[in-house]
């Protein structure tokens, strides 16, 4: 265990730091001057411009030798500093993130394990049934082929536009204030369904997919013939396999999640859902590069905590990699 | 009946326990994402049968008689000829403003047209063409890095494999969308190459773990030992000795790689951080809703380049279900 959970430590750490330097780095190494283009909103003096350049210079510390620079970046990260944001001033970029986080956290966290669980469980059921199979399988497919906008257009317009049964934008209705009171949570919930089906939806198919080839390999394995040679019935084969068959499901989860962090972008920009994707996006288009740059390693350490998570859960659910047995390394 | 045992995940080397199988076979095949959903969901294949060297005419016979391979190949055939001869069937350029604007799909404009009065069908086909181009761009780019270091880190192991571990471990877990979006405000004109490299560069650990897995286990075998003791320098035992067995399996993981690679491309089209000035399906689809085309009930405006792309994909998993009957005997059998 501890031999699995310090490489996956290192992982980690050096994940960390590859985010950190990419994120400090990206705007330096990019043709164009952030603070050129911040300030050629407004139309200044020459004089004036080289001033305000210089101050902005000065404030941002973009004139310090680029050592400095990246040190001064990781004492901003590790005291909470990520600058202020210049789309919104004077806002602080992590009250912006702050903000936007419960959403996207709320949209996330049911769509990935629910998914996740209804879609292994529709797997190891179609597995060698073959009228469930039957069904299963084409869906599966249709479900993994299908272009994450493409959902993320066609889910609000069947079911706002056409069957006209949820809204199909924003968080809650513009018309309410915040409060928690059972108007604004129901707004809320009402709002927030279709997102989350669509994120649902779009991983759905692939885990049951995953898991159904799984348990059938897992049912032809030796222990499976083993325990039917003794006798047992198949539905406690049935469970035996499905275990197995949730090792690899779960690492697969933890490989997942990056490329669902980036689905989940499209989704709250396709139905403006006001959480950390749609606030990235509005910082791109408005060249906030600070919160672009907070956000870019606030969604980073989001996605290292959650491989961290999935791992002490392998950890649990795995023996064999808490006894340190988990086979050569190399 | 071979239906229910298609691709079976592979049955593991002796020495590859299930932890170990998560890292490489099983787990990274199911690892089902939108970007790299399914790639190397192939996971069937490590066939590494070694032993009577396959005829190609077995290949043939089986490919034939594999329906789910015959059906998704001439589906994709279909696709591929649309995209061939669309140019001729399609009457105006893409961008062309040529009829009044958001008229229902009808004779002269077979899909419709946008608001601003262009040919759905013509956007579409050409569409078509560039989520061809940049699925073949992402997958070259993505197969000749993974393979590259896949190949070296399997080979060499050791510190260098650890090593590269590392760096295939991390990039999967960056989020790829939103570095984009990160480099995409710096980087004011983008080209589809720049995306068909972008997608390649991200997405290449797919491979690497995949070529890395079965590169490990085909270099302990008989066969490579007997190469080395003849002499034959590493460059030639991989390229003579070892690609060979894991071809079918390699070619089945790329041709994931290039669907995904199509779906990956339409998301970030769709955000508007794909290549600039460009009509693709994800770029029509972000006019659309752009443009309220929910709202309005344009329907013929999102749902073409979404049902193209979902088609030519299916078609894509479809096939490589097919194939991998039909390269890996065991599934054959049945």
């Amino acid at each position: 265990m501890r031999r699995f959970l310090s490489r996956k430590l290192i992982t980690y750490v050096v994940a960390f730091f590859i985010g950190v330097t990419m994120d400090w780095g990206i705007p330096r190494l990019m043709p164009g001057d952030p603070i050129q283009s911040m300030l050629s909103k407004f139309s200044l003096q020459s004089a004036s411009y080289t001033a305000q350049y210089n101050a902005f210079a000065a404030e941002f510390g973009t004139n310090l030798p680029l050592w400095q620079q990246y040190v001064n970046y990781w004492k901003g990260l590790f005291t909470g500093n990520l600058g202020l944001s210049v789309w919104a001033p004077p806002a602080h970029v992590t009250t912006l993130i702050f903000q936007a986080l419960p959403y996207t956290l709320a949209l996330l966290i049911p769509a990935i394990t629910l998914s996740y669980i209804v879609g292994n469980r529709l797997g190891a059921a179609a597995a060698r049934r073959q009228w469930l199979d039957n069904s299963v399988l084409p869906l599966g497919y249709i479900l993994q082929a299908v272009p994450y906008p493409f959902l993320a257009l066609l889910v609000p317009y069947l079911f706002g536009i056409v069957w006209k049964i949820f809204p199909i934008s924003h968080a809650y209705n513009p018309g309410l204030l915040p409060a928690w009171n059972w108007t604004f949570v129901a707004s809320l919930l009402d709002h927030w369904f279709l997102p989350f089906l669509t994120l649902f939806l779009v991983s759905l198919g692939g885990w049951a997919i995953g898991m159904r080839n799984l348990v059938i390999y897992e049912l032809e394995n030796d222990s499976s013939r083993y325990m039917r040679a003794l006798g047992a019935n198949e539905g406690v084969v049935r469970r035996y396999a499905y275990r197995n068959a949730s090792l690899p499901q779960l690492s697969g989860l933890a490989l997942a999640l990056g490329v669902v962090v980036g689905g989940n972008v499209v989704t709250e920009i396709a139905f403006q859902y006001p959480g950390l994707g749609t606030l990235i996006f509005n910082a791109a288009a408005n060249n906030d590069y600070f919160l672009l740059q907070g956000i870019f390693i606030f969604i980073v350490i989001g996605v290292l905590v959650a491989n961290f998570v999935i791992d002490l859960v392998y950890i649990t659910v795995d023996p064999r990699t808490r006894l340190s047995m988990q086979g050569s390394t190399a | 009946m071979s239906e229910s045992v298609s691709d079976t995940p592979p049955l593991p080397e002796t020495s590859q326990t299930e932890a170990e199988l998560a890292e490489t076979g099983a787990g990274f095949a199911t690892a089902v994402e939108h970007a790299a959903p399914f790639v190397g969901r192939p996971a069937a294949a490590p066939a590494n049968v070694v032993g009577r060297r396959p005829r190609r005419g077995d290949f043939v016979y089986y490919g034939l008689r594999n329906k789910k391979l015959v059906v998704g190949v001439s589906l994709e055939i279909l696709f591929i000829a649309l995209a061939l001869i669309g140019p001729f069937l399609a009457k105006y350029p893409p961008n062309a403003l040529v009829g009044p604007g958001l008229s229902h799909p009808n004779h002269t404009f077979w899909l419709g047209t946008t608001n601003l009065g262009q040919d759905v069908f013509s956007q579409v086909v050409s569409g078509l063409r560039m989520s061809y181009l940049v699925g073949l761009l992402g997958a070259v780019c993505a197969s000749i890095v993974g393979m590259a270091l896949g190949f070296i880190a399997g080979w060499r192991g050791g510190i260098i494999d650890e090593i590269i571990q590392l760096f295939t471990n991390v990039l999967v877990m960056l989020p790829a969308l939103v570095l984009l979006i990160v480099v995409g405000a710096y980087l004011q004109n983008r080209t589809i190459f720049f995306e068909g490299v972008f997608i390649g560069l991200t997405t290449w650990p797919w491979v690497a773990r995949a070529v890395r897995a079965q590169t490990f286990s085909l270099r302990s075998r008989e066969f490579v030992d007997m190469a080395k003791l003849s002499g034959k320098r590493p460059l030639s035992i991989i390229a003579k000795e070892i690609a060979p067995n894991m071809a079918s399996y390699l070619f089945l993981v790329i041709i994931l790689l290039f669907g995904s690679s199509m779906l990956l491309a339409a998301s970030y089209d769709f955000l508007g951080i794909g290549p600039t000035n460009l009509v693709s399906l994800g770029s029509m689809m972000n006019n659309a809703n752009q443009n309220a085309a929910l709202f309005f009930h344009l329907w013929w405006w999102f749902i073409p380049p979404g049902v193209l792309l979902t088609g030519m994909v299916a078609a894509l998993l479809v096939a490589n279900v097919g194939l991998d009957e039909v390269f890996n005997p065991k599934l054959r059998e049945q």
